[in-house]
């Protein structure tokens, strides 16, 4: 299989920011392909970059086998882009929209018929198509988006952050489709920073301060994690966090309900006696048990703990 | 094809937002028939009617035979008959008249001389009545004595200070220019700003529409904006002010879209070198100020310094001035004055390129 995207040493400066640090990747095909991390960390820097839309500041990026940059146009035929914001225009109706899309892609009069219409269905846009798309709520306006982003029938969708301004029934509906997009062929790069979305994704980069810090699937990362996790039940949650907080051994501390769940350093063998050590006689536990990792832990260990050692270093 | 078929995609874009856009939308036919009323009726070139002082010191028949000529030519009504010279400075003080005429007591000796026998004294700070004076000195009684008196029945002076329409007549055909250019600029000054700050640029230039599809398409809805406009002008011109339209109207259409277009190309470069559209309308109202006022619309081209008709030169407004003066009034043919056509056609060129070439594709 070939990649979609592959990138070698991507960097991008805004004067003195550096947003994207000598960034490598490799997006595989017919794959959803996830970006986490906080803002700020590069996410959209990078996708922009992918659609010709900055320039790198050094190394290169090529998107379907050309060059991101000097073959933009080309580029452009095959790709939808959904920005973060809503950029279709508000004064302009939703079947308006989706017209001046397929017409600005070179589609002919009855191709535009036709794509029109199977849009308007299949994201069921049929109620609101005279409206102007600036009286959408945020999870029409996202099928909108999709829609007009699939009209030319890309082979890669760069999607940044395109359920930031959604609520979770319309959440899971979106990932539906993107499933059947891939399903049909298509490869697709979103951007996101829910961990359940994560979750979803083939595969996984998490940025952070404009580097990948970790990638791969998801589930192998939860088990790659470089710390062990431990998770504390006990009376008082803030005490026992204090007594953790500054142990050596202990690499973050995150609470999780009536839970905390502790990154330990992973060269200790037994982690969870190490806890039960610190806290004996200081805090009155309830459970303490030595967990899998979930993706929010490996997020976590991986920008946390990164930026502490950058810190130090 | 497919070129142009993006190139109208733009177009009928602009279009369904403008005709949405009822403000907008109002202020295209809203701003010139306002401009029109305002300017026809305001802008007033012609002098008459002021109110006149005269201190007749010679008395003698040629003196009031003189301030008769004077008052016939309707430039001045003699509304204050001085008896001393400080009665006369007083009324001049005062406002009463704005303009004062002395006749010196040995007049007689001084036309037989070739001296000056006659002063007109007018009020410095209003600018237009300096022109007044100047023309009244010109009158043929003043300068040849003799002769005058017979010729001076002033019918060549009432035809020069009387013709009550010639300013509107001079004026409109110039305001279609001026309106034109204030509307124009405006229009296409935000629209590519627009985009950008309502944050549809960042798609609109990831599709693969290309920089000369997506400027000419923004050009081509104002275009006919443009030339509904000039209708307007000319046809209120002609209604509330009777301009004629002496030479051919397809001429008139196909000069003012050669103007539009140019007036518009400067607009679209402003829009690509600002950053909001607060800034461009800044812009674009410092394009408009030197347009109107050297352009040969208010004051006459030839009269200006060397280096404003320099400047003038680079104002499509200067040429399009003469252009429209020359078809609606004068009854020229476009062919007759190549030079401005072709400076028009330049002007376009110039900006349309420099727009394609400050527009990328890009977000940095």
């Amino acid at each position: 299989m070939t990649n979609a995207i592959t990138a070698r040493g991507l960097t991008r400066r805004f004067g003195s920011v550096l947003a994207v640090d000598r960034v490598d990747l490799d997006v595989p095909a017919q794959q959803i392909y996830g970006f986490l991390g906080p803002n700020g960390s590069g996410k959209s820097t990078t996708i922009r970059m992918m659609c010709g839309l900055l320039k790198p500041s050094a190394g290169s990026v090529t998107v379907l086998g050309h060059d991101a940059l000097t073959e933009a146009e080309t580029v452009r035929m095959k790709l939808g882009y959904m920005t973060q914001k809503f950029s279709l225009w508000d004064d302009l109706s939703v079947r308006e929209n989706l017209d001046f899309m397929c017409r600005v892609f070179g589609l002919t009069a009855t191709m535009r018929r036709e794509r029109v219409a199977a849009r308007i269905k299949e994201y069921q846009l049929d109620e609101f198509c005279g409206r102007l798309a600036g009286t959408l709520s945020g999870g029409q306006r996202q099928r909108l988006a999709l829609a007009a982003a699939t009209l030319h029938e890309p082979q890669l969708l760069l999607l940044d952050e395109p359920t930031s301004a959604v609520d979770p029934q319309s959440r899971r509906d979106f990932w539906e489709k993107l499933f059947d997009l891939v399903a049909r062929g298509s490869t697709i790069l979103v951007s996101t920073h829910y961990m359940d979305e994560a979750e979803r994704c083939h595969r996984l980069a998490i940025l952070d301060h404009g580097r990948v810090v970790v990638e791969g699937a998801p589930k192998q990362l939860a088990r790659d994690i470089d710390a062990s996790v431990v998770e504390v039940e006990c009376v008082d949650l803030p005490a026992a966090r204090r007594v953790l907080t500054g142990e050596p051994a202990v690499l973050s501390i995150a609470q999780l309900g009536s839970r905390l769940h502790v990154l330990i350093e992973r060269s200790l063998a037994e982690p969870e006696r190490e806890v039960e050590r610190i806290l004996r006689g200081r805090c009155e536990t309830v459970t303490i048990e030595r967990v899998t990792a979930t993706l929010e832990d490996v997020f976590v260990a991986a920008t946390a703990l990164r930026g502490d050692e950058a810190r130090a270093a | 094809m497919k070129w142009l078929q993006r190139m109208l995609a733009v177009a009928s874009k602009e279009t369904r937002q403008l005709l949405r856009d009822r403000v907008t939308f109002g202020l295209i036919v809203g701003i010139p028939a306002m401009q029109i009323a305002l300017f026809g009726y305001a802008i007033n070139f012609d002098v008459r009617d002021l109110d006149a002082v005269v201190l007749d010191q010679a008395r003698s028949s040629l003196s009031r035979q003189l301030v008769g000529d004077l008052a016939a030519t309707q430039v001045m009504r003699i509304a204050w008959q001085a008896d001393s010279a400080d009665e006369f400075d007083q009324t001049l003080q005062r406002g009463d008249a704005n303009i004062g005429v002395v006749i010196l007591p040995d007049l007689e000796r001084r036309l037989a001389d070739g001296a000056a026998a006659l002063q007109i004294v007018v009020d410095g700070s209003q600018p237009s009545l300096e022109n007044v004076a100047q023309g009244l000195a010109a009158m043929p009684i003043l300068r040849r004595p003799g002769a005058a008196l017979q010729d001076a029945t002033s019918v060549a002076v009432r035809v020069e200070y009387n013709a009550e329409k010639r300013t509107a007549v001079q004026v409109v055909p110039a305001l279609v220019g001026t309106i034109l250019n204030i509307t124009m600029v405006i229009f296409t000054a935000g629209a590519i700003v627009r985009e950008r700050e309502r944050g549809n640029l960042e798609l609109l230039i990831t599709t693969p529409v290309s920089r000369g599809q997506l400027m000419t398409g923004k050009l081509l809805p104002y275009i006919v904006i443009g030339l509904i406009q000039t209708t307007l002008i000319l046809a209120l011109g002609h209604a509330l002010f009777s301009v004629p339209i002496v030479g051919s109207l397809a001429e008139v259409y196909a000069g003012a879209a050669l103007f539009i277009a140019a007036t518009l190309a400067l607009g679209l470069f402003i829009s690509t070198v600002t950053k909001t559209q607060f800034q461009a309308f800044q812009v674009a109202f410092m394009t408009m100020l030197p347009s109107i006022l050297m352009s040969g619309f208010v004051f006459p081209f030839d009269g200006m310094p060397r280096v404003a008709q320099w400047i003038a030169q680079l104002l499509p407004l200067t040429h399009f001035v003469e252009i429209i003066r020359g078809i609606v009034l004068r009854g020229a043919h476009l062919w007759d004055m190549p030079e401005q056509v072709a400076k028009l056609g330049l002007f376009f060129a110039v900006m349309l390129t420099a727009s394609v070439l400050r527009f990328h594709k890009r977000l940095d």
